[in-house]
């Protein structure tokens, strides 16, 4: 038994699952100022009449850390920064003291220049001054060697926590972004873990000691310890959620093109042979672009109460929701209305949403119910233009090798799956639209707590092996281990899948349900003078978000 | 984040699956420390700044510029293809205002490659700027071009291709050619009759600095570039002059290299070559980024930078006052040296033996100019290789009359079989024909 928990801005959704069968499913009102309880009351309705011991896992997809980041309610925090030569660096002063300490690293990891001991101390000082507990050291190309940020990490530990260092953030290469993600890590730090210990002590008071998960940007998941320690990973999960609930309800093996049309925003996700795109370097919140892997996910501005204007006698939907749609009572027309007029939707009066069509069809001297059609089409079109633009962006990505820009994967969708209030009715305009089959379930209303639900442990490795060096590197494992001149792409590859499936058992996955693979991998002779010294191996392996196991047919009821 | 005050668009193609072989320069590692650097950095998420995939250039594009012989097929690869199909696409996004200038960080190079092809020298097969400015041209319109050479090694090849045409000035800077291959790029090496004096080589002494590099732009390139007030200006950006290339023996920096960038205001920089893979092209090719793009760069430096250690000696200081001296001043009375030359001539010829290091191959050629009044003259290349061929190939330029049409549709006709191959490039009509 699974049961799966999903926070949105609006609701919270909950649903038990047996069996690949979807038995009890809860929806309530989100308290934002009171998100544990929320959470609680969700949990307290769901289990009851069902025997607690038999919960397997409890996967929650959760906004404590989302919202305390744009509601700027995190902790303060000092940085120190180590930038080098290079470019500017003012622009990475994000924390709320910012030191930043001389000395560098280089691309190969060489230590070109060390830090003063004097500039830590003042970093001490200055951060007390202002009662800051929370730091993050990041020190440019820490991933290819850690020294600095965990030579400054051990002088701060006896007076500061938490103290996040920037190469267990992720292993790919980006300073600014390292800085970025390393600050929000320790910025969230103490909400989450408030959240966590309330959570743990909760479920500890009922009795209940299944493992809990949280929900990750990437859609998958990691266990609640792990979430302790990087809670920035937790961030923006909500998409993640909604994507993992289509693909639960309506698998494939396709590229395919993702939507969940909401009252407000659509959201456009995509898929290639069924597997998820991901953001290629991490997710952007606030103003902070970060490392955390995510789901490629588009928000636009256009749904079901998406308010309608008439400019230039020109149809404007959205990006605004100014209310619930006319026929419920709202003050503007919305596509919700032209769907009531056309008697696509039974509920509300159907009357106001007639009035609400021909108001508008008077200015473009059409009957009401073209203007409904009108409507319902020009939805199409925003929705046809805004996944073309998209599509031609992703299928434009850089490539570095021949082989890759003449025969690489372009994204070429074969259907479309739509989940949410209006899919039905669109689905046929899309259709037509995209030449494509659209397909959406019966239910969908707790699709993002099925996805959350049924979400499993996923993870990512950036490994580099130096054999020039002698040194193997996966920063994000803490993992620096020295290799013979003579390690091959064979033995990294290896090396790899074994490193990527402990990671993924630390993060609480069962054996069985790990599906590990190797994304990307190169390997480059490095030639110096006229001598091949060594070979410089790059290989990124990854468990892909996948389902704990296939929703049966039949939940759809 | 930083915000770009020049929209910027960036090619950065480092063909991670090509090698000439595998310890030789030009191998699948040249740029990928210079990869980790740019990722590094954050250059991705800089606003204004746009990357680019290459197009894959077609065999029209190189039948502008160059005969391969036999064929295309037979000398151009793929790579060679897309190496200059990031070029076009780099100048294309200029054309269309998408972007304010552009750096195609490219490989293979191309600025050895002459208009006649047989084969590889000095890493290059197809010349990458030209073919770009040729399609341009077709595509758009016929700009008024200048290129700048900051190459450690002569760009002979671009000298050929441009070497009768006063519609694209050519400026090379490079180690002097009695020190380094292609032993080329003196300062009389001035241009064809159609366009003597634009073609303006200045040899540097070995151990030249930031110091003398940015003086010859100072005193020579820019007041020339000032005066002939090309529309757009092309930048061969080789990287060789850096003090630690295994290859070359000068002294420049990557700050040298940013300065004189910012300084230059290229609107298209195209990778030439560069072989300090670790310790000089990350930083070069940073400071160029970030110097286009109109961000502060002065932070840029190689881990090993020695400021007193590069200082230029005083000798070389003063050798190269002289040699800007002269080649401003033939520069500056170009028009009397032409008549000087020239006069009374029908037809020039130009006589040279090419040798392609990288494949082995000697070439020998005579290059005939006509002279003509309304135009830059129908002229050809009588070529044979030791490598059995023999061929006679015709150029009608750009801004052909319709006599110089005419005479170079004749020649084509009238070239006996003797040759092993001919071939005709008509530019205006923009065809290409052989047999």
């Amino acid at each position: 038994m699974i049961v799966g928990l999903d926070m949105g801005g609006t609701n919270i959704d909950g649903v038990i699952i047996e069996d690949g069968r979807v038995v009890k499913r809860v929806k309530k009102p989100t308290n934002r100022d009171g998100l544990f309880e929320s959470i609680w009351i969700t949990l307290g309705e769901l289990l009851s009449g069902y025997d607690k011991y038999k919960i397997d896992r409890i996967n929650l997809s959760t906004t404590v850390s989302t919202n305390a980041i744009v509601e700027s309610k995190t902790s303060p925090v000092g940085m120190i920064i180590q930038s080098g030569p290079g470019m500017p660096y003012d622009f990475l002063a994000c924390g709320n003291e910012n030191v930043f300490i001389s000395g560098y690293i280089d691309h190969r990891g060489e230590v070109i220049e060390g830090f003063q001991i004097s500039e830590i101390e003042k970093s001490i000082r200055l951060f007390k001054e202002k009662n800051i507990d929370s730091c993050a050291i990041v020190t440019k190309f820490s991933t290819r060697n850690p020294k600095f940020e965990r030579n400054i990490k051990e002088i701060l530990e006896k007076d500061f926590s938490p103290i996040t260092m920037g190469h267990t953030m992720s292993g790919k290469l980006n300073f600014p972004r390292r800085v970025y993600t390393s600050y929000l890590n320790s910025a969230v730090h103490n909400t989450f873990n408030d959240f966590s210990n309330n959570i743990r002590k909760s479920l500890e008071r009922e009795g209940i000691d299944a493992p809990i998960f949280i929900l990750k940007a990437d859609g998958g998941t990691m266990n609640i310890s792990t979430a302790e320690e990087k809670p920035v990973e937790t961030i923006l999960s909500g998409p993640a959620a909604s994507f993992m609930g289509i693909n639960a309800m309506l698998p494939t093996n396709e590229d395919a093109i993702l939507l969940d049309i909401g009252g407000t925003t659509t959201d456009i996700f995509f898929l290639a042979d069924g597997v998820p795109l991901f953001e290629p370097l991490g997710i952007k919140i606030d103003k902070y672009n970060t490392l955390v892997r995510a789901i490629y996910s588009v928000s636009i501005g256009l749904g079901g109460d998406s308010s309608i204007s008439i400019e230039n006698s020109k149809i404007k939907i959205g990006p605004r929701r100014e209310g619930i749609p006319y026929a419920f009572g709202g003050p503007k027309p919305t596509p919700t209305d032209a769907m009531i007029a056309l008697g696509l939707i039974k509920e509300g009066n159907k009357e106001a949403a007639h009035n609400s069509m021909a108001t508008l069809g008077t200015k473009l001297n059409i009957t009401p119910k073209d203007m409904a059609k009108l409507i319902l089409e020009n939805m199409g079109d925003i929705i046809k233009d805004k996944v073309d633009e998209l599509l031609y962006v992703i299928n434009s990505q850089p490539v570095y090798t021949v082989k890759e820009l003449l025969y690489g994967k372009k994204i070429e969708p074969k259907l479309i799956n739509i989940i949410g209030g209006p899919a039905n009715v669109l689905a046929s305009i899309l259709e037509k639209k995209f030449n494509l089959p659209c397909y959406f379930p019966k239910d969908y209303h707790v699709a993002n707590a099925i996805g959350a639900a049924l979400a499993k442990p996923t993870t990512e490795i950036n490994m580099v092996a130096n054999t020039s060096q002698g040194v193997l590197s996966v920063p994000e494992l803490e993992l620096y281990e020295k290799i013979s001149r003579n390690y091959t792409v064979d033995k990294a590859r290896k090396r790899a899948m074994e490193l990527i499936k402990e990671s993924a058992l630390s993060l609480g996955a069962t054996k069985d349900e790990i599906e590990a693979e190797i994304v990307e991998e190169n390997s480059f002779n490095m030639v110096r003078g006229f001598y091949t010294t060594g070979k410089n191996i790059r290989i990124k392996a990854q468990v892909k978000p996948g389902l704990i196991h296939e929703l049966r047919s039949d939940m759809n009821d | 984040m930083i915000k770009a005050k020049n929209r910027l668009g960036l090619v950065f193609f480092p063909a991670f699956d090509w090698a000439i072989s595998p310890t030789h320069p030009e191998r699948e590692e040249r740029l990928l420390y210079t990869q980790d650097q740019i990722f590094e950095e954050g250059i991705e998420d800089i606003e204004g700044i746009k990357f680019y995939n290459p197009i894959i250039a077609e065999e029209k594009d190189i039948e502008r510029v160059h005969f391969p012989v036999p064929d295309v097929k037979s000398r151009v690869t793929q790579s060679h293809l897309i190496s200059v199909g990031g070029a076009i696409i780099a100048f294309q996004a200029i054309m269309k205002k998408e972007v304010d200038k552009s750096f195609a960080l490219v490989r293979p190079p191309g600025h050895h490659a002459h208009r006649v092809v047989y084969g590889d020298r000095g890493f290059c097969v197809v010349n990458v700027e030209a073919v770009m400015l040729e399609r341009i041209r077709q595509e758009y319109d016929d700009l008024r071009v200048a290129i700048v050479d900051t190459d450690c090694h002569h760009g002979d090849g671009t000298q050929d291709i441009y070497w009768n045409d006063k519609d694209t000035l050519f400026i090379s800077f490079h180690q002097d050619g009695r020190t380094l291959y292609p032993g080329t790029g003196f300062i009389e090496e001035f241009g064809g009759p159609a366009a003597y004096g634009y073609n303006v080589n200045i040899p540097l002494p070995p151990g030249t600095g930031e110091e003398g590099f940015l003086y010859v732009l100072d005193n020579v390139v820019i007041p020339i570039l000032d005066e002939y007030k090309p529309d757009i200006i092309i930048n061969s950006a080789g990287q060789d002059n850096h003090y630690t290339d295994p290859i070359t023996n000068m002294n420049f920096t990557a700050q040298g290299y940013a300065k004189l960038n910012d300084r230059l205001n290229p609107d298209i920089a195209v990778l030439e070559g560069g072989y300090s893979i670790e310790g000089a092209l990350p930083y070069i090719n940073l400071g160029i980024i970030l110097a286009m793009a109109g961000i502060d760069y002065s932070k840029v430096h190689e881990p090993d930078y020695n400021k007193e250690k590069l200082k230029q000696p005083k000798d070389i200081t003063e050798y190269i006052k002289q040699i800007s001296e002269l080649v401003y001043k033939r520069w500056k009375i170009k028009d009397d040296l032409r008549l000087k030359e020239f006069k009374g001539y029908n037809y020039v010829d130009r006589e040279r033996q090419i040798y392609y290091d990288t494949d082995g191959i000697l070439e020998n050629q005579v290059q005939r100019f006509k002279v003509c009044k309304k135009c830059s003259g129908v002229n050809t290349i009588d070529s044979s290789s030791d490598r059995g061929y023999h061929i006679f190939a015709i150029t009608i330029p750009r801004d052909a009359c319709s006599k110089c049409i005419d005479e170079g549709y004749k020649l084509y006709k009238n070239t006996s079989t003797y040759y092993s191959n001919v071939y005709l490039q008509d530019r205006v009509n923009d065809k290409y024909y052989f047999k």
